[in-house]
Formats: structure tokens, C-alpha cells, sequence
């Protein structure tokens, strides 16, 4: 028996060895009576302070004497309102927590076993604190099937994983399922890759199977390189075990040996985290061969990504770790096939969050995972909720849910009460849907349908305040600064659209822009090499579609409704709101704000529309106008 | 990590056994270059030349995939780095007015050290802290929830660790 990590560990060598561990773990684990605090160490949460925040409830009770259990636990999904943390036994859960709310926090809940009001979660100063979790708006539409043990387990304990469960459907399946079995569960249940484009892994898996060769790979596709999204690094962070059960259970079905997971190198503590799970598994014999004395061998390695966001496309993510550089390569072969996957032995890939919903799937069947979602889409999907609502942070939520839930319920709506514009779903490759169709449920194909993608999730909301051409532009620069330059559609088909973004932008837009970037970006997308480069121009396409009067405005009219691009509209001084402080006169760097007795104004010969003076006003008396209002006016 | 000891067998994991030497000795590639730059704080040009005489890989080959990976450095950093995301979810909450005060408080530019190297600065695509755009990471801290005055406490945070 060696200890490893606080845990003790010895080798399990059959199944029931484990099954009797877990009846013993269930039991000592996570005890009923104990007063428990489960604090998140999500990133976020860790960002906000929740090391001082445990040495804090460390300390407090070891002045009282209390014996309270602390699970560091992984992303419980509410970065916004970080650190958060739960009360157990009364299951009360508190956000924002400072290291000096603890004491009173201890004193109320852990002793006298109530709320304490100050730390609870409210909607606004207007409505009551609310202290139960499942009463959350935040919580209560979520389902929680990939990210189950968030907020439940400390991810570095490997008993903590078996006690609610874990490795249960690994057993399953090398008891009672033989790789066909398992293969047919997963295709029958139809779950649909995580990672953006929505193929059925279970298909995926049957060609790995079917093709030629002992030798196959298993990979875990964790590059998650989308800006906007951190749902796989939340798994990778708050609960290796499930990753690497889903991945055996997909080796047992294809019949691999060799498994790897590629990480982005900005994900120090995913990296971390897997390594010490990889460590532990190996230990507890899950890992290794003959695991569990089933005679099934599986190996794990780490590979480390460089900071190239194209290593996510599997073909590049294959050279990347073959140690070459990352340039997609042409499709046939397919990863699956001969000569197409890792070193050319057969590979089968898929996102992280795709293979942490398999253990569930075999262990309740795949029915019931059918039960939930929709038809084409069973399941849930993780979404990155960000940009301009009030609730940031991850959710879970079954498919065909619609993006006004997601937006208003769950997310609480829009930040300081302003006008819902748009919603960007699948980042750079996705698109950007309208307020007209917010009631779109969100699906597979009904995204693809609108003109977005699932992506792998990212969501990011805009308001009035947002520029949709300067978002276009933002995404279409991602892209192209990202372009690994092996085709010529991708690398200078990107770089003629963002000129003539930043044409449209700076207020030297003409005539027919508009058509030439439609033109353009169709070229691309039919011709580019891979999967990135053909999504690449559909921000552009999708804004053009949904806001093509706002790309109108800008180039006709000179006018950025939303005022964000400099060098457009006509700037003129409110004087019946101006209070004459003199602000903009200082802020301007071109004498073009003038001062008489009573008033400023703006002389536009002199300007330059640079906004210095519209971001000094403290009233917002500086407006900007579309031209043709001033000139009528004067 | 001294080149001369790189375990090639021992860096590229378990699938040693189903591997060619030259297939080993290339797949290794990046991880050495990960341990050169965790030691050097960059790919030293000795370094890398000794590295593609150990792994049999001529150097411009060596040169081409270390160039092709934002993450690896041909010249020295500075002591603290800054990195400045500019995912969409920061971007959309002004993850550019942050930069551009960094970027006038330090008078660097971005990508760029100071000459006395105690800073870098840089941008990432994302560090996956949306929830708390925009956000900043220093040296490996992340840190939150920014906007332009904000980050004169992250500045002040860097100068004093100086």
C-alpha cells in the first residue's frame, strides 16, 4: 500500500476488489452528519480568492474545534458571483465569499445551522436572498451530465470518484458488455461529437473499429483553443476521472491500447490535474494491463499543446503530436482510417466533454440519455455563458432549450438593463443570430440551420453597445492571424476580407464592399483545406445576413449605431446637457473643441472623430450623429 | 534540462513500444523544446542546435516547428509576464482599453519587453476566465473582473515584484 496525493491507494486486481472498495468508500466518504463546505477551485473562483478563502474556514474552525470537511472542488459554474461555496448538510450555498464572512458563516450555518443572509445569492437589493441551490434561477434549468461531479468531488482524489460512482460503468462494461455491446450503446444513444460539428461518435468509433490494423489510438481532443469557451478545461480540471473512464470505455469498444489527450499549454492546472488522475488511475489499476484482470490493456500519455489555435482541427492536432507542425493535412485518409490517424495507425478523436458523457451513458443505458434533449440531439450540451448578461459562467443544459432561456433565465439577462442585440454561438467558426430568433432552440442542426454552428459552446452576448461590423472583424482577425498559412484561401482570402473590415470600419468603406466580402468569403469556404479555414468567413456571412444595415450605415452613412468605431459619425455637443466642465476641450488632441462664453462646440474641420471628447463627457453631451443630421440642423 | 539528458523513451510516454526510433526522436520535439524554455525562459540558439544533433532532426526543421507555435520564444523574456486575453468575451467588455493603458504605462508595445527586462507583455487568444472579463493573467495568476483603473493595481502589483 503506498499513499499518494493524501490517498491511499493499492492495486485492485478484479472487478469486485473494486465494487467492494466502492460499497467501503460510500460509506466512509462523504458522511451524512458531517458538516461539510464544498468551496470551487474552478480557475475563476481561484482568481477571486479562494486559497486565502480556505486557509480562512481552515483556521476558523480549527480556533472552534469544529470538525468540517472541505472538498475543494472543481468549476461549479457561477464564475461570475466567485468564490462561491455550499453548506452541507443544510445545502446552502453562498457566492462572492470574503476570508471575513467566514466567521459569521460558520457561526450561522455550520453551528447554528441557519443562513447568513450577508452571503447569500440575490437576484437584485429588491428581491429576497435566496439560499437554496436547486432555487437558483442560475441552477434550476441546468441538467448536469458531463460536468456531474463539478462542484461535487475533489478532483485529486480518486476515491472521492469511485465513491459517487465512478469507474462503475467501467466495470459494467468488463463484466457484463462485450466491445460490440458497448459500441452499439453509445450509437444507439446517438451521442453527437461535443466539439462543433455534431458527428455521432458512435459511428465515428465503428469506423476505428472496422479499419485495418492491431494498433489504434484513442485521443481526447482537449486544444480548446475558441476564445470564449472553457467548458472541456473545466472537466479536464474538475474531474479527470470521468475523461479518462469515457476514453477506456471507448477503448474497450474499438479495441485500442494507446491513449492520448492533447491540452493547450494555457491550461497549467488541466495539465496538472490529469497528470496526478492519470497517476492515480495507473495505481489503482485502471490503468496499465490487464486492467481489473479483464486482460484489457490501455495506456494514457499528456501531450502538451504550443499555443497554435489550428492544432484543434484533428488532422493537425495528429501532426502536432507526431511533432511536426501543425498543418492540417488533406482528408481522405480520415483519422479512422489506415495511414490517416496518429504515426498512421487508426485514431479515433473526440472532445473531451463527448467522452465524459459515456460512462453515464453506459451505466443508465443508452434510453434514458435519449430521454433527454431532443430527437436529433439527445443529451445536454456545456455552454460558456458570457459576454453582456448578468450570470456569466458555465451551464449545462439539455438540447433544445432556447436561447431566450438560456439568455434570460439562466443568465439573468442583459447587464445594466440595456438592449439584447445578438448572441454569438461557436466562436470564430460560428455565427451571429439575431434578437428575431432568439426563440431558436438550440440544437445540432437548428443552429446550423440559422446559419451558426454548435461549436464546442462557446456563447457570448452582445448589446446595443456592441459593433456588429467591429465583431465581424474581431473574429475574422482571430482567424486570420491564426491561419497556419498552408492554403492560399485561408491565408489570403482571411487577410482581403479583414482589409476591407478595417476599410468599412475606419469610415473609408465604398460602394460594393459589402458584395465583395459575400463573394470572398463563399470562395473560401468552399475551397480551404480544413475545417477552420472553411469556417473562417461565417461571422462575417452571418452578420452580413442578420445586420447588413448596420454594414449599410457604415459604409453610406459614415455612422457606427453603436458607437464603437472611431473615425466614423459626426460628433457635435448636447448644450442642453452639456454642464460646462471643460472635459472634452482637454481631452481633445486636436483643438477641434471650442470654447465660447456660454458654450463648447466642436469644430469639424479640425476633428478627427478620434471620440476622446465623447469618452471625457461625464453627461454624455458629446453625441455622434450620422452626417446628414448636423448639416440639416446648422 | 540539459539536452544531453533528454530521455527520449521516458518523455514520449507509453507509446514507446508501438514506435520507430526516428518516429520517437520527432515526436519528442516539442516536449523538449517546453522543458528548454521552462529552464531558459526561451529556445537559446546553442540550445536548439545541440537539441537537433541529439534527436537527428537538421535545424531548420528544428527551427520550422519551434517557430510555428506561438507559445516558443527565440529571445529573452522578462522577469513577470503579462499577458493581456483578448478572447470575445473579453473583447467585448474592453479587453482593448486594458491593454492599450498597460501599453502606455509601461511604453512597451505589445509582444514587447521593457529594456531592463522586467516585463513582458503579451495577448492570448483565450485563458478560458470568461466569466471574468476581462481579465489578465500575470506571470501565472489570473486576474479579474478589469477595467482601465483597475489595472493600475496590477501594475503597481508587477513594478513591486520587480
Amino acid at each position: 500500500m503506498t499513499k499518494y496525493n493524501g490517498v491511499t491507494m493499492e492495486k485492485l486486481k478484479t472487478i469486485d476488489e473494486l465494487n467492494i472498495l466502492r460499497e467501503r468508500l460510500k460509506e466512509e466518504t462523504f458522511k451524512p452528519d458531517t458538516p461539510r463546505i464544498r468551496v470551487c477551485s474552478g480557475t475563476a473562483c481561484t482568481a477571486s480568492g479562494t486559497p486565502k478563502l480556505v486557509t480562512a474556514i481552515e483556521e476558523e474552525t480549527g480556533k472552534k474545534g469544529l470538525k468540517v470537511e472541505v472538498v475543494k472542488t472543481g468549476c461549479q459554474g457561477f464564475c461570475q458571483k466567485g468564490p462561491v461555496l455550499k453548506v452541507e448538510p443544510q445545502d446552502i450555498f453562498y457566492q462572492k465569499v470574503k476570508p471575513e464572512h467566514v466567521r459569521w458563516l460558520i457561526n450561522y450555518t455550520v453551528i447554528g445551522g441557519m443562513p447568513y443572509r450577508q452571503g447569500l445569492y440575490r437576484d437584485s437589493f429588491l428581491t429576497d436572498p435566496v439560499p437554496d441551490v436547486a432555487d437558483i434561477p442560475f441552477y434550476k434549468k441546468q441538467v448536469r451530465i458531463a460536468l456531474r461531479n463539478n462542484g461535487l468531488i475533489d478532483p485529486l482524489n480518486i476515491n472521492q470518484y469511485i465513491a459517487v460512482g465512478g469507474y462503475s460503468a467501467l466495470a459494467k462494461a468488463l463484466s457484463s458488455m462485450t466491445p460490440e455491446q458497448v459500441l452499439d450503446e453509445v450509437d444507439k444513444a446517438n451521442l453527437r461529437g461535443r466539439g462543433g460539428a455534431g458527428f455521432p461518435a458512435g459511428k465515428k468509433w465503428r469506423h476505428t473499429k472496422k479499419a485495418q490494423g492491431k494498433i489504434k489510438f484513442v485521443i481526447a481532443n482537449g486544444d480548446e483553443g475558441d476564445p470564449g469557451a472553457f467548458m472541456d478545461r473545466s472537466v479536464m480540471e474538475g474531474d479527470p476521472h470521468s475523461l479518462i473512464e469515457g476514453m477506456l470505455l471507448c477503448a474497450y469498444a474499438i479495441g485500442a491500447e494507446y491513449g492520448m489527450i492533447y491540452v493547450r499549454h494555457e491550461y497549467p492546472l488541466a495539465v496538472k490535474n490529469l497528470g496526478i488522475a492519470i497517476k492515480q488511475a495507473e495505481k489503482f489499476g485502471m490503468l496499465g494491463k490487464n486492467i481489473l484482470g479483464s486482460g484489457f490493456n490501455f495506456t494514457l500519455d499528456i501531450r502538451e499543446g504550443a499555443g497554435a489555435f489550428v492544432c484543434g482541427e484533428s488532422t493537425a492536432l495528429i501532426a502536432s503530436i507526431e511533432g511536426e507542425r501543425g498543418f492540417p493535412r488533406p482528408r481522405p485518409p480520415r483519422l479512422s482510417e489506415p495511414g490517416g490517424g496518429a504515426w498512421g495507425y487508426p485514431s479515433n478523436l473526440n472532445n473531451i466533454e463527448s467522452y465524459a458523457c459515456v460512462p453515464p451513458i453506459i451505466e443508465k443505458g443508452a434510453d434514458w440519455f435519449r430521454s433527454i434533449g431532443t430527437e436529433n440531439s439527445p443529451g445536454t450540451k456545456v455552454f460558456a455563458l458570457t459576454g453582456k448578461v448578468v450570470n456569466t459562467g458555465l451551464v449545462e443544459v439539455p438540447m433544445g432549450i432556447t436561447l431566450r432561456e438560456i439568455i434570460y433565465d439562466i443568465g439573468g439577462g442583459i447587464m445594466g438593463g440595456k438592449k439584447f442585440k445578438a448572441i454569438q454561438t461557436g466562436g470564430p467558426s460560428g455565427g451571429c443570430i439575431p434578437e428575431g430568433l432568439i426563440d431558436t432552440p438550440v440544437d445540432f442542426d437548428t443552429l446550423t440551420k440559422v446559419g451558426s454552428m454548435m461549436g464546442s459552446g462557446g456563447m457570448v452576448v452582445m448589446d446595443e453597445d456592441n459593433c456588429m461590423v467591429d465583431v465581424a472583424k474581431y473574429f475574422l482577425s482571430f482567424c486570420q492571424s491564426e491561419s497556419c498559412g498552408k492554403c492560399p484561401p485561408c491565408r489570403i482570402g482571411t487577410y482581403q476580407m479583414l482589409q476591407i473590415l478595417e476599410r468599412i470600419t475606419s469610415g473609408k468603406g465604398e460602394e460594393g464592399d459589402i458584395e465583395r466580402l459575400e463573394k470572398i468569403g463563399k470562395d473560401i469556404k468552399q475551397t480551404a483545406l480544413c475545417g477552420l479555414g472553411q469556417a473562417a468567413p461565417n461571422p462575417v456571412l452571418t452578420t452580413i445576413r442578420y445586420f447588413r444595415e448596420e454594414y449599410e450605415e457604415h459604409i453610406h452613412d459614415k455612422y457606427c449605431r453603436a458607437k464603437v468605431c472611431s473615425g466614423l459619425g459626426m460628433f457635435r455637443i448636447e448644450n442642453d446637457e452639456c454642464i460646462l466642465c471643460g472635459l472634452c476641450k482637454q481631452a481633445c488632441a486636436f483643438d477641434a473643441v471650442k470654447e465660447t462664453s456660454r458654450s463648447f462646440l466642436i469644430d469639424q474641420d479640425y476633428c478627427t472623430k478620434c471620440k476622446a471628447c465623447y469618452l471625457a463627457c461625464p453627461v454624455g453631451a458629446v453625441k455622434v450623429e450620422k452626417k446628414q443630421h448636423v448639416t440639416r440642423d446648422a | 534540462m540539459k539536452v544531453e539528458e533528454l530521455d527520449i523513451d521516458e518523455k514520449i510516454g507509453n507509446v514507446r513500444d508501438v514506435l520507430g526510433e526516428t518516429q520517437k526522436k520527432r515526436g519528442v520535439l516539442i516536449h523538449a523544446f517546453q522543458s528548454i524554455q521552462k529552464e531558459y525562459n526561451y529556445l537559446p540558439e546553442d540550445v536548439l542546435k545541440s537539441l537537433s544533433k541529439k534527436l537527428e532532426i537538421p535545424l531548420a526543421e528544428v527551427y520550422s516547428t519551434a517557430s510555428f507555435y506561438k507559445h516558443f520564444y527565440f529571445k529573452l523574456r522578462g522577469k513577470n509576464v503579462v499577458c493581456v486575453c483578448s478572447g470575445t468575451a473579453c473583447h467585448v467588455r474592453g479587453s482593448d482599453k486594458v491593454l492599450e493603458k498597460i501599453e502606455e504605462s509601461f511604453g512597451i508595445k505589445e509582444g514587447e519587453t521593457t529594456p531592463d527586462l522586467s516585463l513582458t507583455l503579451e495577448t492570448v487568444g483565450c485563458v478560458g476566465c470568461c466569466g471574468l472579463a476581462p481579465v489578465v493573467t500575470v506571470n501565472e495568476e489570473v486576474v479579474g473582473d478589469l477595467n482601465p483603473k483597475k489595472v493600475t493595481g496590477i501594475i503597481k502589483r508587477v513594478q513591486n515584484a520587480k
